[in-house]
Formats: structure tokens, C-alpha cells, sequence
């Protein structure tokens, strides 16, 4: 049973991690208003927001299974307060961080119109810190950090995160950028 | 024909990310800078007269408009 518990727990917090890669990247691509591959926009929009629940899923998945997990000694108040825990407290603490933001990011998106778009888009803005740090807790705190696929599987997604900020940054990121920037000058 | 129900745009929000005109191309097309605007070409740009079968559609908009610019409201004239 504990090993069936520690397989969950480890398992969840990778497909977690990947979901939230995929979230980020999708979420950029939602901020550029343009649909890809014949794929509509509200499309690309209702995809972002449903990995983002399913990357919650499995974040929930992780977190339950190393509660009850013997060996990882998780407590309650680990879930909620960051660098208390027992096993390496720093690398845990960064995934108690990353948990915590990515409730309140989860939350303030499905109650943003009732908080409206300023206080929205203030947390959500926090996934930019969620995500590294979620990818920081990984390697450190798992027991798989630094082996060869894991280490593969992160430096994909950093370089794909990477690349996606970078374009996010660029002139020419929203869809119309050229006419606009050619209209204000 | 028109159900006396206009969606309202809040052009001081709307960044024409697009979406609205996606969920209802009948209603609405863009202009060249990617900001809807009413096909109906003497109807108010600001408040888009809705017929019953686009009420479904203009919900799914005012929802997903990444901006929060969209809203129902009833018809003025
Ligand atoms: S979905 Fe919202 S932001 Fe996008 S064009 Fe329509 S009103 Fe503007």
C-alpha cells in the first residue's frame, strides 16, 4: 500500500507539473488572440482553462497521496505553510508555495467576474512565479530530480517556457501588432 | 428578429483579442485591427441588437472575452 501511495504521489506531482507546462504555454497563446491550426480562439481559451483544472486534479492527487504517505511525513500544516516540513523543508516549502499560488490563481480565474479583470489579472499574473517555482520543487524535492528522463522531460518544458516568454515579449506578439503599432505612429 | 436584447461593448476594455466575433459571425466582424464590430452597419456599434437564436452564443462570449468587456443589456431604442 505505501509503495502503491508513494507511486501515486510521485506520479501525480509529474503529470501536475507537465499539465501546468502545457497551461502556461497555452496560456500565452491565449494572450496573443490568435487561433492556431484551425483551432478557435474561445476554443484555445476553454483549453487553457480546462488543463488548468485537471492540472489542479493531479496537484490535489500529489498532495492527498504524500499526506497519507508514511515516508514523506506531510502534514496538514505543510500543505498550507511552506518550509516547516520534515524532508528536505526548502524544496518542500517551494512545492507548498507553488500549491498555494496555484489555488489562488485557479480561483481568482473561475470567480473573475465577480472580482473583476484588475484584481484577476493581478494573481494570475503570479503563474509566472508558480510555474518556476513548481519546476524548482521538482528537481529538488523529488526523488527523481536528477534522473535522466526527468531531467529531459524539464529541460523540454523550461526551453519550450522559455521560448513562449520570449515571443511573449517580442513586437509582433498580438495578433494585429503590426497594423496598431503602424496606426500610433 | 431582435429580441430587445443589445450586447453592450466596453470599448474602454475591449482589446479586440476576438473572441466574440468568433461566437457570433453573424453578427459581428472585425475591423482591421482586430476590434468587432456590428455587420448590421446602421445598427450602434456600442450596443449590438441580438435576435433570440444569438442569446446562447452572446452568453458564451460575455464569459469567455478574455478583457470582461462584454455584457447584455436591453435595448435603448
Ligand atoms: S472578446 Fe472581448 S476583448 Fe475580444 S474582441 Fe470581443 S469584446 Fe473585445
Amino acid at each position: 500500500m505505501d509503495e502503491v501511495l508513494w507511486a501515486a504521489g510521485r506520479a501525480g506531482g509529474f503529470v501536475a507539473l507537465a499539465l501546468f507546462t502545457c497551461t502556461v504555454l497555452l496560456g500565452i497563446l491565449n494572450r496573443s488572440g490568435r487561433p492556431v491550426a484551425g483551432v478557435p480562439r474561445f476554443s484555445l481559451t476553454l483549453i487553457h482553462r480546462n488543463v488548468s483544472l485537471l492540472a489542479l486534479v493531479f496537484l490535489a492527487l500529489h498532495v492527498g497521496t504524500l499526506l497519507l504517505d508514511p515516508f514523506a511525513k506531510l502534514t496538514l500544516t505543510d500543505v498550507v505553510v511552506p518550509f516547516l516540513g520534515h524532508y528536505r523543508p526548502f524544496w518542500q516549502g517551494l512545492g507548498t508555495v507553488a500549491l498555494d499560488l496555484a489555488i489562488a490563481v485557479v480561483l481568482t480565474s473561475l470567480l473573475r467576474h465577480r472580482l473583476g479583470y484588475r484584481a484577476f489579472r493581478l494573481v494570475h499574473w503570479l503563474s509566472y512565479a508558480l510555474w518556476p517555482v513548481a519546476v524548482a520543487h521538482g528537481i529538488g524535492n523529488g526523488t527523481d530530480g536528477f534522473n535522466g528522463w526527468f531531467l529531459g522531460a524539464t529541460v523540454v518544458a523550461v526551453v519550450l517556457v522559455l521560448a513562449a516568454v520570449a515571443w511573449r515579449l517580442s513586437a509582433g506578439f498580438v495578433e494585429s501588432a503590426r497594423l496598431r503599432q503602424g496606426s500610433a505612429s | 428578429m431582435s429580441s430587445g436584447t443589445v450586447l453592450h461593448i466596453d470599448w474602454t476594455r475591449c482589446d479586440g483579442r476576438g473572441l466574440c466575433t468568433e461566437l457570433l459571425p453573424h453578427r459581428l466582424g472585425r475591423d482591421p485591427w482586430g476590434y468587432p464590430l456590428a455587420l448590421d452597419a446602421d445598427s450602434d456599434p456600442t450596443n449590438v441588437p441580438l435576435a433570440a437564436a444569438d442569446l446562447d452564443a452572446a452568453r458564451d462570449a460575455i464569459r469567455l472575452c478574455p478583457m470582461l468587456a462584454l455584457r447584455l443589456a436591453h435595448s435603448t431604442r
